[in-house]
């Protein structure tokens, strides 16, 4: 197998890695208390507060039927650049039982806000670049004609196929008495001239659980937790459009944004047909800091 | 064979091109992000002119936490958590955002507040603050207009006032 020429030990210390650079930016920050939103795969149209870098840290549990179960990792860094444009890199993995762990490629993805003011709908304009294999198995997104069976094959066959795609989504977003729908046309091309044009979508709906502010710090209160819904699925391509051979889920969505200024993601996703995996259990942790661009700018001589 | 090699190639390439379009996206956001938002700084009357576009009918929208006390203990909190970190612990402004103790603000109708938090001024810099629920944004507002400053239009914008009850 050629994933097991890769010593494992250093392999299984990525992610410690990760979560080593991520505390000690922790440490060199000050810090900023968000109001993230729960969807893990949806995207709603706020943008990251201008210098400010949240780094997060995601996982997916996915059963698998004609392989083994996974749990696929990743670590996004995302950073604001402006008020209107947002920018991040991530680096993801995963660990497929009685098989291995491989680090399966790097995403850059840029969102662009369209409209200075808020309108009853916004549109946000998403770009993102991937360089991965096909054994990613994070579903950040489900496209085309993705289905449960792609991701059976061991990793040290599923490593060999590299893919460059190009993501393009539209987010429209609206948020009304507290309530915020989310709806993302997805269309992704491979940059292999031969490869057609995929298609999927994702929705979302969420809402805190208090929308009043209680005068104390607090852990608990319900104006910590925002909870929602979202599903999201592939719908065909160029070559052969239409539901059939895709796969789609239904997933609730928790999140809690504590004080300290943590965020807990939780989401239970179910999946819709037999082309689906049964089960996507994802979890993710995330903390906003400010103030980089700043640090940036001073090393390189900038205005303190 | 040839193919494969052809496609080999091509791969490289387009790894190649998304390193470059990586370095060069960051490094452009970083250098924007240091200077983006500086020369607007220098100029306080443009800053304070967004609130001149508001809307009539929301600036005529009444504040429904108008004179709570717990209101503004709430929006202070959340101040704080949100608002602070460009506007000064203090409300007194820093260099990535104005002071909002000066008469511009205080004398500013709630609706008007309101509708600035809701709509941000992006184009200074200010994100959109609607992902707060409608009565969080007015929680803020009350916390805004319960602050009293001593001579708000000596302070300066790096300068911290002279104590506001944040609480």
């Amino acid at each position: 197998m050629v994933a097991r020429k890769v010593p494992q030990s250093i392999l299984k210390k990525l992610r410690g890695i990760i979560l080593l650079i991520s505390s000690l930016l922790f440490c060199r920050a000050s810090l900023l208390s968000a109001q993230e939103s729960p969807y893990i795969v949806t995207y709603d149209h706020y943008l990251e507060e201008p210098g400010s870098l949240e780094v997060e840290y995601f996982s997916t549990f996915g059963t698998q039927r004609g392989g083994n179960d996974f749990d696929a990792f990743w670590t996004e860094f995302e950073y604001g650049v402006t008020a209107w444009w947002t920018t991040e890199v991530y680096l993801a993995g995963q660990t497929t039982f009685n098989d291995s762990m491989i680090f399966t490629g790097s995403r850059f993805e840029n969102r662009f806000r369209l409209l200075q003011r808020e309108h009853f709908v916004n549109p946000v304009l998403y770009i993102e670049f991937e360089n991965t294999n096909a054994a990613d198995k994070i579903l950040k997104e489900v496209e085309g004609h993705d289905v449960e069976s792609d991701y059976a094959p061991p990793n040290g066959v599923l490593r060999r196929e590299h893919d460059h795609e190009l993501e393009m989504k539209l987010l429209l977003s609206s948020t009304f008495k507290g309530w915020n729908v989310a709806v993302n046309p997805i269309v992704t091309k491979n940059l292999l001239p031969s490869e057609p044009w995929e298609f999927g979508y994702a929705i979302g709906a969420s809402r805190p659980l208090a929308l009043k502010a209680s005068p104390n710090r607090c852990n608990f209160c319900r104006e910590n937790f925002i909870a929602g819904v979202e599903m999201y699925g592939g719908l065909g391509d160029t070559q052969s459009a239409g539901l059939h051979d895709t796969s789609h889920y239904l997933a609730p969505v928790v999140a809690w944004n504590l004080p300290s200024d943590w965020t807990m993601r939780l989401s239970t996703g179910f999946g819709l047909n037999d082309n689906s995996h049964r089960l996507l259990l994802r979890w993710g942790l995330s903390r906003e800091f400010s103030g980089l661009g700043e640090m940036v700018a001073r090393l390189f001589g900038g205005r303190p | 064979m040839k193919l494969i090699f052809a496609r080999r190639r091509a791969q490289r390439g387009l790894r190649n091109v998304g390193v470059v379009v990586l370095v060069v996206g960051v490094g452009v956001g970083l250098s924007l992000a240091q200077t983006g938002d500086a020369p607007a700084r220098k100029n306080k009357k443009a800053e304070y002119a967004t609130l001149a576009e508001a809307p009539e009918k929301a600036r005529e929208r009444e504040n429904p936490f108008a004179g709570d006390p717990q209101a503004v203990a709430a929006g202070g909190k959340l101040f704080e958590q949100h608002c602070a970190e460009c506007h000064g612990a203090k409300a007194g402004g820093t260099r990535h955002g104005v002071s909002l103790l000066r008469e511009e603000v205080q004398q500013a109708k709630p609706g008007t507040l309101f509708w600035i938090l809701t709509n941000g001024v992006v184009r200074r810099g200010m994100p959109v603050w609607s992902k707060l629920p409608e009565p969080e944004r007015w929680q803020i507002v009350t916390f805004l207009q319960s602050l009293n400053p001593r001579s708000v239009n000596s302070i300066s914008e790096n300068s911290e006032p002279a104590k506001p009850s944040l609480h």
